[in-house]
């Protein structure tokens, strides 16, 4: 695919993300925007994977780690062939298999149940841990927050990465800046993450992360680094690709209105 | 009596044997391998053993990890940082998916002694039978520790096992059976029914000795397992005894006493007294002097019997 047929793609998940926080009345447009291209990228090029056979042995793994941003993931599953996008309309409903954070036995392609912010990348830890030990080529990735580095779990799961050199695994933050209350540096500073990450032994890798070429770049220098686990350093923008919700916390957990609807969708390209 | 054992011995002498044959068993351990026994384990199968250090969070977590890839999972620290310090990371990554991670926890209770209250747990089995399907079992001796040990690493799910650090006597013979989910009598009374659990089993027993010699008949109870818990046996104590005392080394509220008055007070309602932890914190000291202050001896089940 030429990389214009992925931003295609992004805008299309784009557009599902908002739909669905819509029909939902509820959910995190904000961070699951920033993560387009991102999620996009692993399930449509990166990752060895089969949505007709989502438990197929030997496969990469995806763990949301800052599972609240479900919506990006359901709607890059979607449009990946996993099951249809108007499934996810019934996102955060009652009996609905799409949870407000992501439930890995009520949704294909689910390796993980996240939510709670930071056990993400430590389940990964594990899994990273056990194909080493089956001598599995499949890989394991996982997408963190910002401000999810903030829980210890984070940096304890960060050390066992890199004193067991699991260079199957990838950790992707999506560095938008921004968290509920405002921003990180406001709230508890992170920064510097790219130094913190290299203290623990981790090869880190630090692009645009709403840059096709780069994202690939960087999924290809993890994949060359051999003994260490890689952090790729995704600077984004929450909410990317709707103006009013573009680097605003105030949309970190919150549905549009149905004007507010009308208008992402308008200027995400409503024939999508 | 027969030999002591304490039941975190047994427990790391059944990881051996069992690594032998099933070589699935991953063991785990957060820098206490020496003091939860899973060192010979590591010794023995190097390729299985994962020390994570002190951090017990990412201990749990990562267990998980490895857990949802296919293994079955053993991981031990003391029972204060495994049910309290990881309670949400066993609640969310372990029981939520329902991984197969055996949380072996040793140093349970106010026997772990001399290292007092910050590392003498009592709310470990009150925390972690609130968690959706997850087993909860407290061995009393060496031989059920051994056995029961065996079934929870045979079946599919979460498993919370409580395990001591002070050599208790084993008094189950090699032969006893055991079910997870159905308690043992191990001694038939018509007076009152003592359930008891852990290393109070061995309390108990002494308990109905002298209890037997003012006339009291005592039915003992092992309740090994607190969850599933065996309501028949309890409902039945009830039915055709209507006193039970229930005796436990962790605190009375929310462990086996509250365990067993939850079913009773649904389904037979009868006189209960509590033996354990009262609502507070241990100190240091011997074990033995500690289970006296604290009231978790023979004497204080006979007594709580006849304050019925």
């Amino acid at each position: 695919m030429e990389t214009k047929q992925y931003e295609d793609l992004a805008r299309k998940v784009r557009t599902d993300i908002i739909r669905m926080v819509h029909s939902a009345g509820s959910g995190h447009p904000g961070g699951s925007l920033s993560a387009a291209e991102i999620v996009t990228a692993l399930y449509f090029k990166e990752m060895n994977i089969d949505p007709e056979n989502p438990k197929m042995e030997n496969r990469d793994k995806f763990v949301l780690s800052k599972g609240h941003a479900a919506p990006v993931q359901y709607a890059v599953l979607a449009e990946r062939g996993y099951f249809p996008v108007e499934d996810t309309l019934t996102l955060r409903k009652l009996g609905s298999k799409f949870q407000g954070h992501p439930n890995m036995h009520k949704v294909p392609g689910i390796e993980m149940s996240t939510g709670s912010l930071g056990q993400g990348i430590s389940v990964c830890v594990g899994m990273a841990i056990a194909n080493k030990m089956d001598k599995n080529p499949g890989r394991i990735y996982t997408l963190l927050g910002d401000g999810e580095l903030q829980e210890g779990l984070v940096w304890e799961a960060a050390m066992a990465a890199g004193h067991y050199g699991l260079d199957n695994l990838v950790a992707i933050i999506d560095n938008n800046g921004l968290q509920i209350d405002g921003k990180n540096d406001d709230v508890m500073t992170v920064r510097p993450i790219d130094e913190k990450f290299k203290a623990f032994g981790w090869n880190v890798v630090e692009i645009d992360g709403h840059n096709f070429e780069e994202i690939f770049d960087a999924f290809d220098q993890a994949r060359a680094c051999k003994g260490k686990p890689t952090a790729i350093l995704a600077h984004t923008h929450k909410g990317r690709g709707v103006s009013f919700m573009e680097d605003n916390a105030g949309w970190h957990g919150k549905a549009p209105s149905d004007e507010q609807t009308e208008q992402a969708l308008e200027e995400l390209g409503g024939e999508l | 009596m027969a030999d002591k054992i304490a039941t975190r011995a047994a427990y790391g002498e059944t990881l051996v044997e069992v690594g032998a044959e099933n070589p699935n068993l991953v063991v785990m351990d957060a820098d206490l391998s020496g003091s939860t026994m899973t060192k010979k384990f590591g010794q023995t199968y190097p390729d299985r053993f994962f020390n994570m250090g002190i951090a017990e969070q990412n201990l749990y977590a990562v267990a998980a990890g490895i857990a949802l890839s296919g293994k079955t999972v053993c991981a031990s620290t003391f029972a204060m940082f495994a049910a309290g310090r990881a309670f949400e990371i066993i609640r969310n990554s372990i029981g939520y998916t329902g991984a197969n991670v055996k949380i072996c926890a040793t140093h349970a209770g106010i026997t772990v002694g001399e290292d007092g209250a910050s590392h003498q747990t009592f709310e470990d089995i009150a925390l972690m039978r609130t968690i959706p399907g997850m087993t909860v079992v407290n061995p009393c001796d060496g031989v059920s520790a051994k056995k029961l040990l065996k079934k929870v690493i045979d079946f599919e799910g979460p498993a919370y096992v409580r395990l001591g650090r002070a050599a208790v006597p084993v008094f189950y013979g090699e032969d006893a059976e055991f079910t997870i989910g159905k308690a043992n009598v191990l001694r038939e009374g018509g007076d009152v029914a003592i359930i008891a659990t852990g290393i109070m089993v061995a309390e108990a027993m002494e308990a109905a000795e002298t209890l037997a010699a003012d006339g009291i008949e005592a039915r003992v109870i092992d309740m090994h397992t607190i969850k599933p818990l065996d309501e028949e046996i309890i409902v039945k104590a009830s039915n055709e005894i209507g006193k039970i005392v229930t005796a436990e080394e962790h605190s009375v509220i929310g462990g086996l006493g509250g365990a067993v008055a939850e079913v009773l007070c649904q389904k037979a309602p009868c006189k209960v007294a509590m033996v354990g932890q009262k609502d507070t914190f241990g100190e240091s000291g011997k074990p033995d002097q500690l289970k006296e202050k604290y009231g978790m001896t023979a004497a204080d089940i006979v007594k709580a019997v006849k304050s019925l």
